[in-house]
């Protein structure tokens, strides 16, 4: 009688180590994977802003924030709540309704991008086995790709609509450093896609933890991915679109209250995206290092839980980092920004994919077993190139002061040019 | 590039960024591990002052509680912004003594100058800084609010060195 009610599925029990069967526990595990993801976060997210503050103030010799509960803990919640009920002064010449969109538009993409990053190893329950992920997309990593270049929708639409000539800036400036940055970041991970030969996330991790992590076998990638990741995000040395002492913040200037605030947290959100990629991409996603039992065999809760810490740690190191590197250094200049996206990182990683292929061809054809006898080789020769480029980077002046060299007689041509037109009288009347 | 912009010919070691990223990583790592931090925890901790500070003032008294001051008019004579009301008034011994003595904060520039020139040692400056009011009104201090603060008094010059050599 029982097995025609609606919930009979969830009364059957299935073999913990396969898929489950039906469809309704399915559906539950689920509802639930998506609200403890959203939930934790939100508010990862939240704590991130008082994670920076007390960096920040930690780098200086600061306490940082230290009055609202324990170690400030409850600060994020008061500045929350100082956002939701303090008074919003909206520009009169703002387009409203893109106005209203922007700081929407701004903070989704970086939230459904978490939907096909996967964040644990399988756990298993009396109803089957659940994949700790929201959705493995068989397109994952292509689907990552196309979410995260909606980002920039955001913020352009923000500095468009807010029609203030610095807003208006940032966003031009943010969109050219997408546009810039993101094929840098697109290029270098098409090497990590050419080893798992694989564009889903999951299979991605998988081959990681077979071979070797692909910050070892493909370091060169995981150093432009890295830098990219910093641009994509708006972070110091890349946050020109925002430029508090030149644009005042560029962007959101016009913003207040919690479309502000929403700015903010999409900034956070960003990053914890940007920082999950990260691992995932390279530091092997949700795998334990030097130990097989997380990928093969018998699943169990306890392993699970362990893969799902050690994503977690792999992703609060990205987080400190982006925090470390926002606090050592200064911002890059407009054009020292695109010499550097387009004259370096474009062409190295066009050739970097071209080394990797060649590489894994001849790996293949010497009959090189793809595993840790792989992974060394592909280190070798990615210290190698590792050398070669920082050689290149430090001696050359491309992200160093005044972009690059001029020869004399241009330089005097372009000084005779400046004296003349200085010296053009100026027109009646003024 | 901009044109006029000088390019200095300096050593790759001040030019390079690679080495000047990892230092300045190495530097910031430093001070974000050192646990000594120089924030001064305000309300509880507080700043020493110096003993020359001038702040508000404070009307010092004799044993018996009565202001020191013999209404002689020297301050408000002294004081170049004007800022200290006195009338003199005189009891039945002949001692003279303030009727009314205020001084408006907001006017005072703190110079010391009715410090220096008090015959009695009455009227003094005061090492104090907390001065918040909920009124404007509230910064003119009148005698008894004068005489009821007890923050300790500006020494002007330290009576070891008075030239301050």
């Amino acid at each position: 009688m029982i097995t025609h009610l609606p919930f009979a599925p969830l009364l059957q029990v299935a073999d913990p180590q396969l898929p489950p069967t039906h469809f309704w526990p399915w559906l539950i595990f689920a509802l639930i994977k998506l609200l403890v993801v959203f939930t934790v976060y939100m508010v990862m997210a939240a704590l991130l802003t008082l994670a920076e503050r007390k960096l920040s103030a930690w780098i200086q010799d600061r306490h940082g924030p230290n009055r609202v509960g324990p170690w400030g803990l409850m600060q994020p919640l008061a500045d929350g709540l100082k956002n939701l009920v303090k008074e919003e002064a909206a520009p009169s010449f703002a387009s409203g309704a893109l106005y209203n969109l922007a700081p929407i538009i701004s903070f989704i993409p970086a939230l459904i991008t978490w939907a096909v990053i996967p964040f644990g190893a399988p756990f298993p329950t009396r109803w089957g086995r659940f994949d700790m992920v929201l959705a493995d997309l068989p397109v994952g990593y292509l689907y990552v790709l196309a979410i995260a270049s909606l980002g920039v929708y955001g913020i352009v639409l923000a500095g468009w609509s807010s029609n203030n000539k610095y807003a208006l800036l940032g966003g031009l400036r943010s969109s050219a450093q997408m546009i810039s940055y993101e094929i840098a970041m697109g290029m270098s991970t098409i090497p990590v896609v050419m080893l798992a030969g694989n564009v889903t996330l999951s299979a991605i991790v998988l081959q990681q933890s077979r071979i070797g992590w692909n910050a070892v076998t493909l370091t060169f990638a995981f150093f432009v991915f890295v830098i990219a990741a910093f641009a994509e995000t708006n972070r110091l040395p890349f946050d020109l679109p925002e430029a508090e002492s030149e644009l005042i913040t560029g962007y959101h200037t016009e913003y207040s209250s919690m479309k502000f605030s929403f700015f903010f947290i999409a900034e956070y959100a960003n990053m914890v995206t940007a920082s999950a990629m990260m691992a995932t991409l390279f530091l092997g996603g949700w795998d334990i290092p030097f130990w097989q039992g997380d990928n093969v065999g018998h699943y169990s809760a306890l392993i699970s839980i362990l893969t799902i810490l050690s994503f977690v740690i792999k992703v609060l190191f990205f987080l400190f980092f982006f925090m470390w590197i926002r606090w050592t250094l200064p911002r890059f200049r407009y054009d020292q920004l695109m010499s550097l996206g387009w004259k370096v990182l474009l062409p190295s990683t066009l050739a970097y994919i071209l080394v990797v292929a060649g590489a894994v061809i001849g790996l293949d054809a010497a009959r090189v077993p793809r595993d840790w006898h792989f992974a060394l080789s592909m280190l070798a020769l990615n210290v190698v190139i590792m050398v070669l480029v920082f050689w290149v980077l430090d001696r050359g002046r491309i992200v160093s002061p005044a972009s690059s060299r001029i020869a004399a007689p241009e330089l005097d041509r372009l000084r005779t040019m400046s004296r003349r037109s200085a010296l053009t009288p100026r027109e009646a009347g003024d | 590039m901009a044109i006029g912009v000088k390019v200095m010919e300096r050593p790759v070691e001040q030019t390079s960024y690679v080495r000047a990223t990892l230092k300045g990583m190495a530097l910031t790592l430093k001070h974000l591990l050192n646990t000594h931090k120089v924030t001064v925890q305000y309300p509880e901790q507080k700043w020493p002052l110096s003993p020359r500070w001038r702040g508000t003032h404070r009307m010092l008294t004799t044993e018996d509680g009565k202001a020191k001051c013999v209404a002689c008019g020297l301050c408000p004579t002294v004081c170049p912004a004007n800022c200290i009301k006195l009338v003199p008034g005189e009891d039945e011994q002949g001692n003279r003594y303030p009727l009314i003595f205020e001084i408006d904060e907001f006017r005072c520039i703190f110079c010391g100058y009715c410090q220096e020139v008090c015959p009695e040692e009455a009227i003094h400056l005061g090492r104090h800084y907390e001065n918040s009011e909920y009124s404007r009104e509230g910064f003119v201090y009148d005698l008894e609010r004068l005489v009821s603060q007890t923050h300790p008094v500006s020494e002007l010059w330290d009576p070891a060195d008075p030239k301050g050599q």
